[in-house]
């Protein structure tokens, strides 16, 4: 039952079918990690029906030796292998960990683009400072590009994830977290919040679109022609608070604003 | 004159309306049958005043069920909101009711249920096992139970007056800060947990030092029964670990109340802090609840596999070592926070280093089994559905600890699974074997084996049936505390199953409530036959009539070895001296009670800026200390004469029996 269920969703089960190669050495890990504990696991399970069963009170056969109560080898054993298993794990951990780090570019032939990230109450603001483009609650760029996202917020905090390209980051008020992901496949993924950031929290998702070069092209000529644009001025009305935000696109008439974001809490409170 | 109170606070949605009204009724049902049947007096004499541990704990005890019914109610609350709100339809209750719910639904689960059990064995089983007959501070710990209760209390006045925090359990700022959290919600749950906190640390001091102190000539530390074993180093926790609650609280409560910059988002104020701290008590805080389970299987599998407990050493240094290791691992909290590698890597590596002394306790129940001779009773039934479940979140726990797999599963339902896993199949599995196990020992009887059973399996395949889902869920990208979610997400045949489990763990719920009543009902039939050892046990609570006297023994033990009583019965050690002595216990005293409900008073005045009320309150609670400070008879004596009395008494009951 349980192997068709996930065969006929897989393509709602993000994390076992990732589209990003982040997504993917991630799901790699967690899958070795698995492995290994089932190892310990299956005999704990077995053992534990097999004990109590065999030692049942009624089973006049089984030995009862009600004394027993040390046995240096069987210590060592069972101290000993958790012990080795966890350095096993460990060391992966320190390595893949390493290799994983969220801010920590990824190699490719091509040349990465960066995102900058804004969370907002109750809505995710996308800017594009290379294309001084912006866009609300959807994200697009092409696939096969590693992208650098640069996260903040102007709001609680909250957490990036887009599950099918990899993890999720905090995006918070003042501080500034990187991200690089890169989807090897074109589609359509959902990206959320995953941070409780008050009363429209639920409503913060968004799509993430990964395209073919032209197709993103296309979107971003269609963008510079929107005619909505995001400054100073139209920034502070889009950051009050709003719930279940429609998609949006802008032109970004102030290309330093991510840094305005992160700069607004710096100084000392305006309003006492 | 009101502060902020005003007719607002008392309007609420019609879920919400209907509890109060019922909340109402039954505390107008309950002083209506106190009155009726003229138990004032009973009640006052010998509960509310009582400094008895018995007494504390079955108290203890009392509270803690009673909101684990509002705990449960919370989680049924979301779970059919999430069965329901998706795509078009958006579910029963509002985003702002349904965060309220979750937020206290955390809360309650953990301080006022979870504390609260532990709290109760605790003091039930504690000065039993180590043969003293009180604890070290009766006083200290009458008041500490009155301040857990009180901010039990605070919770269910939030449900009536005004709203509760919408900030999640642990109230990360800037949500909680005055910015972003203006209302009331934010300062209820700092109050009820600031006071529940305090009456924390207090239980912990009594029983560090009771444990420490007041152990029965012969008992050295290695001779402890397990259980001590593990409530001292629980204790040791919540020593160490509740002072940074309460510091943290201050801190939150200064940056709402006089606008001060500690955890806001601007202003110089450093969130990130405020996360660190409660989860620097936050973590210890989990193996506070669990430690003392670890304990109760540890009394549970000997006692029903006929042995003693294999490995005894080494279940004392995992024990130890958790203890220990506890304090480096709060990190695992928030990898996603973006420390560096290295720092990530040692916190998650810490954090696996736990699976091992966590891993030899399983071995070693396990071995205990070995050529024992196993009943299958209902304690040991709780036994494999805990190791079932403890090793699946254990497996699940070494994922999460690992940074790149927790930057995907982080805040997702499959963590929700996990701690779950943890809580029920970990600590309130545990605690119901525990109450299974002594319940004899301070009622008499036994509880209903049928009904057991029945409550055990509807746990067991509601709990399976309620959380393995989530795993799933994790799986798919669903995050925690969603109100609503779109249709394509595909989630929702997984939410209506998750909701059937937890009726169906309700179902076990009610069959439990009902084998109480009907084990009552029917004691002259579950009569304890033995008079005081059902089990055919192995500690000195055992060898006590059930329910044991006021003063525990009449003769203090003297231990020569593990297992005390079951060495007596073996005839390997002496059966004790017949030579009564006066017995010294405390006097009751009200004072706990009044400096408990002052508190109440006092948390609901600083809620609602009522600082005049706060202030008299305050000053309510110095005078009631000094009153109890400069208290001069605290004892009463009970005379040769009296022990003699009530020892022919038991006896004469067991040999009519």
């Amino acid at each position: 039952m349980q192997p068709l269920t996930i065969i006929q969703f897989r393509h709602s089960i993000s994390i076992l079918f990732p589209k990003g190669i982040i997504a993917l050495k991630e799901l790699n890990l967690l899958l070795i990690i698995q492995v290994l504990m089932l190892l310990v696991i299956v005999p704990v399970y077995i053992l534990t029906f097999a004990f109590s069963w065999r030692y049942r009170a009624d089973n006049a056969k089984a030995k009862y030796d009600p004394d027993l109560v040390d046995n240096r080898l069987a210590e060592y054993i069972w101290w000993g292998i958790p012990l080795i298993m966890t350095l096993i794990i460990g060391f992966l951990t320190w390595v893949k960990t390493d290799e994983l780090d969220p801010f920590k570019p990824i190699q490719s032939n091509k040349k990465e683009m960066k995102i900058q990230v804004v969370a907002l109450q109750w809505k995710w603001l996308f800017l594009y400072p290379e294309e001084n483009i912006a866009s609300l609650n959807f994200l697009q760029f092409p696939k096969e590009t590693p992208i650098h996202f640069e996260i903040t917020a102007d709001a609680p905090m909250n957490s990036f994830w887009i599950p099918e390209l990899g993890g999720q980051i905090y995006a918070m008020p003042k501080m500034k977290t990187e991200l690089y992901l890169m989807s090897d496949h074109a589609g359509d993924f959902r990206g959320a919040s995953a941070n409780l950031s008050g009363e429209g929290f639920a409503g913060m998702h968004f799509i993430t679109r990964a395209s073919s070069e032209e197709e993103y092209r296309q979107w971003v000529e269609s963008a510079k022609e929107s005619s909505a644009s995001l400054g100073l001025e139209e920034y502070n009305l889009l950051a009050a608070p709003s719930k279940n935000n429609l998609v949006q696109v802008f032109q970004l008439t102030e290309e330093a604003l991510f840094s305005h974001v992160l700069n607004k809490y710096m100084s000392p409170k305006r309003n006492g | 004159m009101f502060g902020r109170l005003t007719l607002e606070a008392f309007q609420h949605e019609a879920s919400q309306g209907s509890a109060v009204i019922m909340m109402l009724f039954s505390g107008i049902a309950i002083i209506a049958l106190l009155s009726y049947f003229k138990r004032w007096k009973w009640l006052w004499n010998e509960w509310l005043t009582t400094v008895d541990p018995k007494r504390i704990g079955m108290m203890y005890i009392f509270v803690a069920l009673l909101m684990f019914l509002k705990g449960f109610a919370d989680a049924l609350m979301m779970r059919l909101q999430q069965a329901l709100s998706v795509g078009e339809s958006h579910g029963f209750l509002s985003s702002g009711h349904f965060q309220e719910v979750f937020s206290a639904h955390g809360t309650t689960m953990i301080f006022f249920v979870a504390m609260g059990l532990i709290f109760g064995l605790m003091n039930l089983i504690i000065p039993l096992q180590i043969g003293a007959r009180d604890v070290a501070f009766p006083f200290v710990n009458a008041l500490g139970f009155w301040l857990f209760a009180s901010g039990a209390l605070l919770t269910l006045v939030s449900l009536a007056i005004g709203r509760f925090s919408t900030a999640g359990w642990l109230a990360y700022p800037p949500l909680s800060g005055i910015e972003y959290s203006p209302g009331e919600g934010v300062d209820y749950w700092i109050w009820m947990l600031q006071i529940a906190g305090v009456g924390s640390t207090l239980s912990g001091i009594n029983f560090l030092v009771t444990i420490l102190k007041m152990r029965c000539p012969g008992m050295t530390l290695m001779k402890m029964p397990i259980f001590v074993w593990s409530a001292l180093c629980s204790m040791v926790l919540v020593i160490f670990a509740f002072p940074i609650l309460t510091a943290t609280l201050v801190m939150l409560t200064l940056d709402r109340y006089l606008g001060m910059h500690f955890f806001t988002a601007g202003g110089g104020g450093n969130p990130m802090m405020y996360i660190n701290l409660i989860w620097a008590w936050g973590h210890p805080e989990v193996y506070i609840l669990i430690l003392p389970i670890f304990g109760i299987f540890s009394e549970v599998v000997p006692t029903f596999s006929e042995k003693r407990l294999f490995g005894y050493v080494s279940m004392v240094w995992a024990l130890v070592l958790i203890t220990f290791l506890s304090f480096i691992v709060w990190l695992h909290h928030f990898f996603t926070m973006g420390a560096s590698p290295k720092v990530n890597a040692f916190f998650g590596f810490m954090t696996m280093l736990i699976a091992i002394p966590t891993g030899v306790k399983i071995f070693n129940w396990l071995f205990t089994k070995f050529r024992g001779r196993v009943h299958f009773s209902s304690p040991m039934l709780w036994f494999f559905a805990f190791v079932l479940n403890f090793s699946i979140g254990g497996m699940t726990g070494v994922l999460l600890s690992s940074p790149p797999v927790d930057f995907q599963l982080h805040n997702s339902l499959f963590l929700i699974a996990h701690f779950h896993g943890m809580v029920i199949g970990g600590v309130l599995f545990g605690f119901f074997a525990g109450f299974t196990y002594w319940f004899p020992k301070f009622s008499g009887f036994v509880l209903d084996e049928k009904l057991n059973r029945y409550a055990f399996w509807c746990w067991l395949s509601g709990f399976l049936l309620a959380f393995m889902p989530l795993y799933m869920l994790g799986f798919m990208g669903a995050t925690r505390r969603l109100d609503h979610y779109e249709a394509a997400t595909g989630w929702h045949p997984l939410f209506i199953a998750v909701g059937i489990g937890a009726l169906i763990m309700l179902c076990g719920g009610a069959i439990q409530c009902f084998g109480l009543f009907w084990s009552f009902k029917n004691r002259q039939m579950h009569w304890d036959q033995t008079g005081g050892d059902p089990w055919n046990g192995r500690t000195l609570e055992w060898s006590v009539p059930s329910p044991p006297p006021i003063y525990n023994f009449a003769i203090i033990p003297t231990v020569d070895q593990l297992d005390p009583f079951w060495a007596i019965k073996q005839g390997e050690a002496p059966p004790p001296q017949q030579d009564y002595e006066e017995i010294h216990l405390p006097k009751n005293t009200p004072i706990g009670l009044f400096i408990g409900m002052l508190s109440l008073l006092f948390g609901f005045a600083m809620v609602w800026h009522l600082m005049w009320l706060a202030l008299a309150s305050l000053i309510a609670i110095i005078a009631c200390l000094v009153i109890r400070l400069s208290a001069k008879d605290e004892h009463q004596i009970i005379s040769i004469a009296q022990v003699k009395e009530m020892e022919m008494a038991c006896s004469r009951r067991n040999q009519v029996l």
